[in-house]
């Protein structure tokens, strides 16, 4: 039903626009320092503990590197990586919305014959999904930079055998299966957000169990959706 | 002109509005008055088609608002103002962005021409030029008021509705936003419906009262006729402050 109300031509173009670049700004731009940071380390870690994994003289010495490629690109730059943002972007949305309804301000757009889930919602879906490929790919870029990191600053790893094991067998399709992976997710986290949100009721309690709400049910839904989209697209 | 015929809502067979009818006329001030829960926010809230009503009819100048599809609704909305209780301006836009925001969405006016018409409507509501860049938050309640009427006369709305415009606000700044909405009224000849429970209000500007109680039409007339009422639950309801008492002694 609301997705019935969302999904339609905007009354005006213009105003669209303005809130999509506001949104891209609010929910892309300023999810980076957190991508970066926890991107960086993670990638650090995964080389870290690949490399103590590995420690056989039967196995290669590349597939640290190797293992933490395949490691961002599969499961943590797609799918951990939206967990997270469940729990910025998710919350931000739904306790955004939810504010809106419960001091009267959508009751208002609608009175003014606005569609306001139109207005409010479908800005926020569509610049959160147009970001998701490129929060993927800076994501992933700042991982394998940690996983660089520990061979440049560290013993345990020389950068040659790492940067070998980054090149190894590189599949461009886990490329792709992330980033539809990502774009899903992204989907999943703004309008489970709005829709928690939208519907909020009552006062700042009620905001902040619907925005508690959006982020648990969308996280249980990205692992549901995991799992599925992991089985169709490998 | 609102014409209420016969209407009837419930909430799980609870009825809420018992077969109310009134007429509101333009050029003048309608006060929706009563106790708390004695169903005047459902009546307006049904009054703008945010509520549904189990039978009866709400004419917009002869348009039956039960016989309207979402879509004509919408437009029907574009033609009423409405002032919330909280104010409800949208907080991420500063004074001026909410004053156009109605302007953005449905007008065809140049850039120019809706800065000059919000400029207008903010004079208008007598709001000083240097707030004009603030958000709401940075304002006082009584210029949220004024910033939510001049939002909702920005688009010249032959309905304007008002949902306790005195709530939360001091005795002195009630009186100027009472005076706001009548000369607005006057003004515009536009049909102003207002849901009160301040007397100050009622006896400063409602030119055609409506008292409800439990749901029930009990007693309707102008702010002229309310003190020498003979009705005992409208007295009741008047005469709970001592000072009206004292007022309706002295008049006697």
């Amino acid at each position: 039903m609301l997705m019935a109300k969302v999904l339609r031509v905007p009354d005006r173009q213009r105003m669209f626009w303005r809130q999509y670049s506001r949104e891209l700004e609010k929910q892309g731009l300023q999810s980076l320092p957190i991508v970066l940071l926890i991107s960086v380390f993670i990638g650090a870690i995964l080389t870290i503990q690949a490399k103590t994994n590995t420690e056989n003289p039967l196995l290669p010495t590349y597939i640290t590197g190797l293992l933490t490629r395949d490691t961002l690109l599969l499961e943590f730059s797609s799918t951990i990586l939206c967990l997270i943002l469940a729990g910025k972007v998710g919350s931000n949305i739904a306790s955004e919305i939810g504010t809106m309804r419960i001091t009267e301000q959508i009751d208002a757009m609608e009175i003014m014959g606005v569609n306001s889930a139109n207005y409010l919602i479908l800005p926020k879906i569509i610049a959160f999904m147009s970001m998701m490929p490129f929060l993927f790919i800076i994501s992933t870029a700042a991982g394998l930079i940690g996983g660089w990191g520990v061979g440049a600053f560290t013993d345990i790893i020389t950068i040659h055998d790492y940067l070998l094991g980054v090149q190894y067998a590189f599949n461009p399709y886990f490329v792709w299966y992330a980033i539809i992976k990502a774009l899903v997710f992204a989907f999943v986290i703004t309008s489970m957000a709005s829709y928690y949100g939208y519907y909020a009721r009552g006062g700042a309690l009620d905001v902040g169990k619907a925005s508690t709400n959006a982020v648990v049910n969308s996280n249980i839904m990205i692992l549901f959706l995991d799992l599925i989209l992991s089985k169709l697209l490998l | 002109m609102i014409e209420v015929k016969d209407i009837v809502k419930s909430f799980d067979g609870n009825v809420v509005l018992d077969h109310i009818s009134t007429v509101m006329r333009d050029g003048e001030v309608n006060m929706i008055i009563g106790q708390s829960g004695s169903g005047k926010t459902v009546l307006m809230k049904s009054m703008i088609g945010l509520h549904t009503v189990d039978s009866g009819q709400i004419l917009f100048d002869g348009r039956n608002l039960a016989e309207m599809r979402s879509k004509d609704i919408r437009l029907l909305h574009r033609e009423v103002g409405m002032l919330f209780q909280g104010s409800a301006l949208f907080d991420s836009m500063s004074v001026m962005e909410n004053v156009l925001f109605p302007m953005e969405m449905f007008s065809t006016m140049t850039r120019s021409q809706m800065q000059e018409r919000a400029e207008f409507c903010l004079r208008r509501v007598e709001m000083p030029e240097r707030v004009w860049n603030l958000m709401p938050s940075e304002i006082s309640g009584g210029q949220q008021k004024r910033v939510a009427i001049a939002r909702a006369i920005v688009l010249e709305p032959r309905y304007l509705f008002c949902d306790e415009p005195n709530s939360g606000l001091d005795p002195k700044t009630s009186l100027v936003i009472d005076a706001l909405i009548q000369d607005i009224t006057r003004e515009y000849n536009i049909c102003t419906i207002v849901n009160s429970h301040d007397m100050n209000s009622i006896l400063e500007i409602g030119d055609n009262i409506l008292f409800l109680k439990n749901g029930h039409k009990e007693w309707q007339g102008s702010r002229h006729e309310i003190m020498s009422s003979d009705n005992e639950a409208l007295n009741d309801f008047v005469f709970a402050s001592e000072l009206f008492k004292k007022v309706k002694i002295a008049n006697k």
